[in-house]
């Protein structure tokens, strides 16, 4: 002790070989691997600058007001577009495959963690993890060939019964229902499966002492879940829903397939017109010239912006709750 | 003791009742449930509605009133809310399963009406949009080679970038880059596909091709690869890591020939579930690189097809043996996407990561 005390620093001998030296090795992997970390940054960065450097320029040469016009002649001398119809469809069907994906989502996360007997909640929910996966030309393709017309039904029914509250009112009642509520339905069935996924997880990360303690009190099935599921998974169900909203505003082959497109803002959900912006990108980029393809970007930034805003809060909340760490999926 | 005597004829009553609630026989859910597509029917029938969906509604609504109505009555009103609920979360289960299921048998009914080894292997050269035959050769040529290339560019990336975040990062660049790789996931594809169209193909200059689809697929890729990656590598036991740096092992080769095998599997898996969903985007497709009918089997020059693409094209032309052309290669496509998803699946859980002692 006496020794090591009257000699604080060991002889550098004595050292093992190698240590405290940086290896080529290390420097080189580390360079690496910070490298990537940056080249993604600056990937978003670039989408960011690039996308608004081309809208700048179509604004500015925009002859109609961009937030306000209807509709999309970004080819004509001078050009006019704008992208009220465009914000309003993107927004309308979203809201609808909202108002029906997350109840039904959130019943089928509970199902599976609840409800179905053990032996079918791992099968069931591996079959919805493969249905999260199926391309969404697919259901563009199902939606536009059997579900458009298994929804003319459906339409006259809401526009005779319905149709006093101007919303579900439709022009042509035999019409085919390319509309916007069609949109909004096969976004639906299409954010089905994400947002239940993420639910389930958080649902399965409720304390069992939670449970436990409600059903130890009497409560019923339901009243456990009321009580103890729900508060504790609320901030999940709503990040999941706004993941699945990102989904739903960017969708954009399963919209260009079902929706006749029109330049007309209308209340009626059931009228086949409006529009969304990827699929106004899609269906007008074949005839865009050269100016005409920087104002589709310029709308391009404005549904960039929508879904980063969408997602950022999501995120946001997810990380106020860390401790659903499955439910960054 | 004396009023056990003079409640003698209802002492067996009293403690039955509070110790077990009245409950439903274990066959009232069914019972209900006929007794509702029975008078469900008999409306039916009675107003004269044609659409048997109409009549399932009916019978739901019938099934779910009468469950409680008779819960209340014999159970009391909590256990009838149990009920409802019950039944209510199995109908929304249903009302989802409905559509995925029609989706599936739709494009696995229509889907096989032309699918053959001819469709398989044969291009669209020469084929009439009215006309039958044809294939998706070319197609699933260019998707292969698209989907490769984005793999080749976005599996490095991200995996080396998943390994910065775990086994490097710290401070202002890691958080900065572990937000943006959340953010990077929300990027509709569409929007990717106007970025890689506003720098290569009008800043820079070139025309469409395959190569300019990878890349804008590996932009959706790369998130997804890191994420993944990052999971799994935060599942390799510390003490791996420590074993190996204790006898001396510089750290880039414990990462290289310690942890990364560790988590392989999970790795893999992570980049093949990427690979499935890169498999089916069409957005960026239709901007950068165009579809084509004929084979071209180099992605670096002009316009190649892409199986989803493919399908896209065949809907909008609009007549009947485009459509089967365009069920057929929806097939193809959800096969392929399948196929991955349960192998990567299944070496999951081959090659677990071994957390337990």
């Amino acid at each position: 002790m006496a020794i090591t005390a009257h000699n604080p620093t060991p002889p550098t001998p004595a050292k093992p070989a190698g240590a405290g030296v940086t290896r080529p090795g290390d420097k080189i992997f580390s360079g690496l691997s910070r490298g990537s970390g940056i080249l993604l940054l600056v990937i978003m960065a670039s989408i960011a600058v690039f996308l608004t450097i081309r809208a700048i320029n179509a604004i500015s040469k925009d002859q109609g007001n961009f937030l306000t016009t209807f509709e999309w002649n970004a080819n004509a001398n001078p050009p006019v577009f704008g992208i009220a119809v465009l914000a309003y469809g993107t927004i309308v069907s979203s809201i609808i495959a909202m108002a029906i994906a997350v109840p039904i989502a959130v019943g089928i996360a509970l199902f599976i963690s609840h409800y179905a007997p053990r032996r079918v909640a791992a099968p069931l929910s591996y079959l919805v993890d493969l249905l999260a996966a199926v391309p969404s030309i697919i259901y563009g393709l199902w939606g536009a060939l059997f579900l458009v017309p298994h929804l003319t039904g459906l339409n006259m029914w809401l526009d005779d019964y319905l149709g006093w509250t101007v919303v579900f009112e439709k022009e042509d009642p035999q019409g085919a229902a390319r509309s916007i509520f069609t949109v909004g339905i096969l976004l639906a069935i299409m954010i089905l499966p994400i947002i239940s996924n993420v639910s389930r997880e958080v649902f399965r990360q409720v304390p069992r002492m939670h449970e436990e303690a409600a059903l130890a009190l009497g409560a019923t099935r339901w009243e456990t879940i009321r009580m103890s599921v729900l508060p504790f998974a609320r901030s999940g169900i709503i990040s999941a829903s706004m993941l699945g909203l990102g989904r739903a505003l960017g969708e954009t082959m399963a919209v260009a397939t079902v929706l006749s497109a029109a330049p007309v803002l209308s209340v009626h959900v059931l009228d086949p017109v409006g529009g969304t912006f990827s699929q106004n990108i899609v269906a007008k980029f074949g005839e865009a010239n050269e100016f005409g393809r920087d104002a589709l970007i310029a709308s391009g930034l404005v549904l960039f912006v929508i879904t980063l805003l969408v997602n950022g809060a999501a995120r946001a909340i997810i990380a106020k709750r860390k401790e659903y760490s499955g439910a960054s999926a | 003791m004396s009023h056990a005597v003079t409640d003698k004829r209802s002492t067996p009553v009293v403690p039955q009742r509070a110790l077990a609630q009245r409950r439903l026989p274990n066959w009232a859910p069914l019972g209900i449930a006929a007794g509702a597509i029975v008078l469900a029917v008999a409306i039916g029938l009675g107003a004269g509605l044609d659409s048997k969906l109409q009549w399932g509604l009916i019978a739901v609504l019938l099934f779910v009133l009468g469950t409680y109505a008779i819960a209340t009555v014999v159970e009391g009103r909590r256990q009838a809310k149990d009920r409802v609920a019950t039944s209510v979360i199995w109908a929304s289960f249903v009302l989802a399963a409905l559509p995925l299921y029609s989706l599936i048998q739709t494009t696995v009914s229509k889907g096989v009406k032309i699918l053959d080894g001819a469709f398989l292997s044969h291009s669209m050269n020469g084929v009439l949009t009215i006309g039958e035959g044809g294939g998706v050769y070319h197609a699933i040529i260019g998707t292969l080679e698209q989907v490769g290339i984005a793999t080749a560019i976005a599996a490095p990336i991200g995996m080396l970038t998943a390994v910065y975040l775990v086994e490097y990062g710290k401070g202002r660049l890691a958080q900065a880059v572990t937000f943006f790789v959340d953010v990077m996931t929300g990027i509709p594809s569409i929007v990717a596909g106007l970025f890689i169209l506003s720098t290569w193909n009008l800043l820079l200059g070139f025309g469409p091709s395959g190569f300019a689809g990878s890349m804008a697929l590996a932009i959706l890729m790369m998130p997804v690869v890191v994420r993944s990656t990052e999971e799994m590598l935060k599942l390799v036991p510390n003490e791996l890591r420590e074993a190996s740096l204790a006898l001396g092992v510089p750290k880039w080769r414990t990462i290289v020939k310690v942890v990364i095998p560790t988590a392989i599997g999970g790795i893999t898996t992570g980049v093949m579930l990427a690979v499935a969903r890169i498999a089916g985007e069409s957005a960026p497709i239709a901007l950068l690189v165009f579809g084509n009918n004929l084979i071209n089997n180099d992605p670096f020059n002009g316009p190649q097809a892409s199986l989803p693409f493919y399908i896209y094209q065949q809907y909008q032309n609009g007549n009947e043996p485009s459509y089967d052309r365009a069920w057929a290669a929806a097939l193809v496509l959800i096969a392929f996407v399948m196929i991955l998803n349960l192998l990567a699946r299944g070496i999951a859980r081959w090659k677990a990561p071994k957390t337990g002692r």
